[in-house]
């Protein structure tokens, strides 16, 4: 029991990490995290002289962002010196070869959202360079060069915009500097364009390459001379761009984490307990290590951190084929004494159980009770969803190499920061002991915020002599996720008699390791809209226990939350006999109940405008989408449309779905429009596959994905038990854009929320039948 | 024990035993990795290869199996001149993770050498077996038609231009 204790223990303080995780990417972001804005506003790392380019060398010119004009001057050497050196403080790398190709070095991970083009053209359009002669490579992972260097919550756009322009903008004014030096006219009189530097009365020229050495020599400029360009003035920024690897991915060139080779690697595979919490009695070792290929096997007893190492039989192996052979071999013993024995019929059954039992609320504005006693009509309905996995198409892979004193990690996490401070504290390593390579991923959509797998390889790297490469199965990757949590609402709604939403219920019953604290994507969203809306409103939360790790997954607790709100604002709607396009306006404008502002988490400080929810926005988005819908006319007998909004990641957001049903329950998806206002777009063709494939994400899911849990395991174990969708059901989705002139915010997220409420209220326009859980499977619905 | 593989135009020997999955022979011992790995049992398709033409899933093919021409996504161009599928996958910028773009684009060459010009009906069908967790599949179908039929390229709402 005291063992029990402690997991559920050490799986809530893991679940507070990952809440605090989650909450930080979420965390308003006005362009620079701390590094990020030191290293260039010059406070205790920028100060330092020289931003170098730190390892990196060769072959070409370095140019640095150098901040601190006089340090830099002072520093002994330091001009021209551009080889590899200790830690220095960069921002953003740019490279300058003889032949005028620039190279720029992306900080974040690239996990399909199509960061490494994005960043690349941020820095491109400051430094004026010809695109069609940039390359974009990743940028080492140095925290203390770069701020933090994660993908997740939508946040990397945000979070670069200054710190990438300002670095672009930096080594323009250099390049500038040197041609203004060479022909001896002032500055001003020089313009650059396509990575040409030009002084137009005398129609010199002269290319960056040309220009570079000299470049290298000038001061940096002081960040606050900086002047960035205005939108108008855009060359690069807004168009279409083809990703910036695709060449190399319809080559089949090894980008991706599971792709390194190390000489001389060794191959291994992990065992994990079935359920969480159990441990190995006796396993058939001698036996596993005879087969033929296999190098060693060995339990790891781990550390008891459901987000680093559990313990586990690792399997070592000449190839991957033979470790997944041996794995099947594999009998072991485990004591189940302390595991999880999770049933979520179970706890479905506890869930129901728990209507009308309302815990003390956790917000209650005005006079609920009243307000619903004197409503002219009152709205009840129950929501559910069920637990869904991540299943990105690579499965989690990681090759760790212990030499020298040094763990040397190739990987494809979100967390590349994080993931080498959690090997650090394993290990027992300082920072400089830890190199971690960051690879392209094969997907991310959350699950690679988590580096269990990275500590994994560390821990089994630490035993094997070479390095390994650690492959999970499909299989190993289904029983071990950190899955999207379900959850049930009991929604209660108050309609004035000219239709005024005058009180709202929210009763969440969410989960929680400890009976307390929610397990990562339970609890309060952004997406219990309208609770901070209504002028009477209780939200409560009561919590059943779940051991069953969850984690982040796209656009956490909206994905799944804006299902229940939204649905349910449109049984107010109907309700009230209102049109709900016209219903939604009113509620957007209505001013928010005192207590809470319309922001993200509280007490982050003062977010950027961009950042807050804001009516005229989410206006002008549902209104795009109603009139590209065409919301209103009159559709052809047995059509249905439904419109839905949420705001989520900064987003601002909608769907409009046309469908029609069959007797039989099969939809017909006739039309899909999406809308999103997050800014100015940095890559209009990148920008409309993240609309594109977070709607048929969307779809997939909702109508047809789920997990299971019984006796503490998933039961679904590969893709014949979890059909994602497939080509010959994939609809087209019109994406259209409103590009406000807020600071651009991300795209990875917020165009996935809304689609699941569009999609209910759409069956309900078409048949009258409410959908009020999910997948929609579970009430017969096919497409 | 050895086999003797064609691939990409090479003959080739691996010493692995016969009923290691082609996938792994190719990966782990002929270091080609644009075949991946993603669910071992023919569900999700990123693992596909060409065998003499025909689309198969090379992590369900025993070596001992494989006796015909292999082309991997790495074999696809020739003499450095990308297919036309590769190509239109540029152009219209499919990829978003791009970890089954490989085995997309093997799929659509196998349909477009029977049909060089299919229709959507085809397309669901040949490329039905090849899953895209990005679901980017708006975009491969494009690309497939442009590639069968450039002259019928069009520029519009839902297509990138580079």
């Amino acid at each position: 029991m005291q063992q029990c204790e402690q997991l559920s223990e050490q799986m809530a303080r893991f679940n507070d990490e990952l809440q605090a995780t989650i909450a930080g990417f979420q965390k308003p972001a006005s362009g620079l995290d701390k590094a990020g804005r030191e290293a260039l506003e010059g406070g205790s790392l920028g100060r330092r002289s020289f931003l170098k380019l730190a390892g990196l060398a060769g072959g070409g010119l370095v140019l640095a962002f150098r901040i601190d004009a006089g340090k830099a001057a002072a520093e002994p050497g330091a001009a021209g010196n551009h080889g590899p050196s200790a830690d220095q403080e960069l921002n953003a790398f740019v490279r300058v070869a003889p032949d005028n190709t620039v190279t720029i070095y992306s900080k974040a991970p690239e996990i399909g959202q199509g960061i490494k083009t994005a960043f690349g053209l941020i820095i491109a359009e400051e430094l004026d360079a010809d695109w069609s002669k940039v390359k974009v490579e990743q940028a080492p992972i140095m925290p203390k060069i770069y701020g933090s260097q994660g993908a997740g919550g939508s946040t990397s756009i945000p979070r670069g915009w200054d710190q990438l322009r300002q670095g672009g903008a930096a080594a323009r004014a250099m390049l500038v500097a040197a041609a203004a030096a060479k022909w001896i006219v002032p500055a001003s009189e020089l313009s650059a364009s396509a990575s040409v530097v030009t002084h137009a009365s005398s129609g010199r020229k002269a290319t960056y390459g040309e220009l570079a050495n000299a470049a290298a020599a000038m001061p940096v400029p002081d960040v606050a001379t900086l002047k960035l360009k205005e939108r108008k003035d855009y060359k690069l920024l807004g168009k279409r761009y083809t990703g910036v690897d695709n060449r190399r991915l319809v080559t089949g060139q090894p980008l991706f984490g599971i792709d390194v080779t190390v000489p001389g690697m060794l191959y291994a595979n992990y065992q994990m307990a079935p359920a969480i919490g159990g441990t190995v009695k006796s396993a058939n070792l001698d036996e596993i290590k005879k087969m033929p290929g296999v190098v060693d096997a060995f339990v790891i007893d781990g550390t008891g951190n459901p987000g680093e190492v559990m313990t586990g039989i690792a399997i070592i192996a000449k190839n991957t084929w033979t470790t997944f052979k041996a794995k099947e071999a594999l009998k072991v013993d485990w004591d189940e004494t302390h595991a999880s024995t999770d049933s979520l019929t179970g706890l479905a059954v506890q869930a129901k159980a728990l209507k009308g039992k309302l815990p003390p609320p956790a917000t209650n504005i005005g006079d609920v009770d009243a307000a619903f006693a004197s409503a002219a009509k009152v709205v009840e309905a129950d929501y559910d969803y069920g637990m869904v996995t991540h299943a990105h198409l690579e499965p989690q892979s990681t090759t760790a190499w212990w030499h020298d004193g040094v763990m040397e990690i190739w990987t494809q996490t979100q967390q590349p920061n994080s993931g080498q401070s959690m090997v650090m504290a394993m290990l027992k390593l300082p920072q400089e002991k830890v190199i971690l390579h960051q690879m392209r991923a094969g997907g991310g959509f959350g699950r690679r915020l988590q580096n269990d797998y990275v500590c994994q390889a560390a821990a089994i790297a630490m035993k094997v002599n070479a390095p390994v490469k650690l492959t999970w199965k499909r299989e190993d990757d289904f029983a071990n996720d950190f899955n999207r949590v379900g959850g049930f609402h009991y929604l209660k709604g108050g309609l004035s008699k000219d239709g005024k939403l005058t009180a709202f219920q929210n009763h969440l019953i969410g989960f929680s390791a400890d009976g307390n604290r929610p397990v990562a994507g339970s609890g309060r969203s952004n997406g219990c809209f309208p609770t901070d809306f209504a002028p009477n409103v209780r939200y409560a939360l009561s919590n059943l226990p779940l051991m069953t790790r969850c984690g982040a997954w796209r656009a956490p607790t909206d994905n799944v939350q804006y299902f229940v709100s939204q649905g349910f604002m449109h049984e107010l709607s109907t309700a009230a006999g209102r049109d709900h396009v016209e219903f939604l306006e009113e509620w957007f404008n209505r001013p928010p109940a005192k207590e809470v502002a319309r922001e993200g988490p509280p007490g982050q400080g003062t977010p950027d405008p961009s950042q807050l929810f804001n009516p005229a926005r989410a206006v002008s988005v549902v209104k795009l989408t109603a009139e590209k819908a065409g919301w209103g006319k009159k559709l052809p007998a047995g059509r249905g449309m439904g419109l839905a909004f949420s705001w989520s990641h900064a987003g601002h957001a909608s769907h409009a779905v046309e469908i029609s049903v069959s007797a039989n329950k099969k939809i017909t998806l006739h039309r899909i429009v999406t809308v999103v206002d997050v800014g100015p777009v940095i890559n209009m063709s990148s920008a409309e596959q993240q609309m594109q494939g977070a709607t048929i994400d969307a779809l997939s899911t909702v109508m047809n994905l789920e997990v299971t849990v019984e006796k503490g395991r998933v039961q679904e174990t590969n893709f014949h038990e979890y059909p994602i969708l497939r080509m010959a059901d994939a609809p087209q989705v019109e994406a259209h854009f409103i590009q406000s002139d807020f600071r651009p915010t991300g795209l990875g997220e917020p165009a996935y929320p809304s689609f699941a409420p569009a999609l209910a209220n759409a069956i309900f326009a078409a048949t009258g039948q409410r959908v009020r859980t999910m997948p929609f499977s579970r009430m017969g619905y096919s497409l | 024990m050895p086999y003797q593989l064609n691939v990409n135009r090479k003959m080739v020997t691996v010493d692995v035993p016969g009923e290691m999955p082609l996938l792994w022979a190719l990966r782990d011992e002929l270091d080609l990795k644009g075949p991946k790995y993603g669910c071992g049992v023919g569900m999700c398709g990123a693992c596909t290869v060409l065998m003499d033409g025909k689309a198969i899933r090379s992590c369900l093919t025993p070596v001992s199996e494989a006796k015909g021409r292999i082309v991997t996504i790495e074999g696809l161009a020739e003499n450095g001149k990308l297919h036309a599928l590769q190509e239109a996958w540029i152009d219209l910028d499919v990829a978003q993770c791009g970890y089954c773009q490989g085995g997309q684009i093997l799929s659509a060459a196998a349909l477009l050498s029977e049909h060089p010009k299919p229709t959507d009906a085809q397309i669901d069908e040949a490329m039905n077996g090849n899953l895209c967790r990005c679901a980017t599949y708006i975009r491969i179908r494009e690309a497939i038609h442009q590639a069968a039929e450039p002259e019928k390229k069009m520029e519009g709402a839902f297509h990138a231009t580079v």
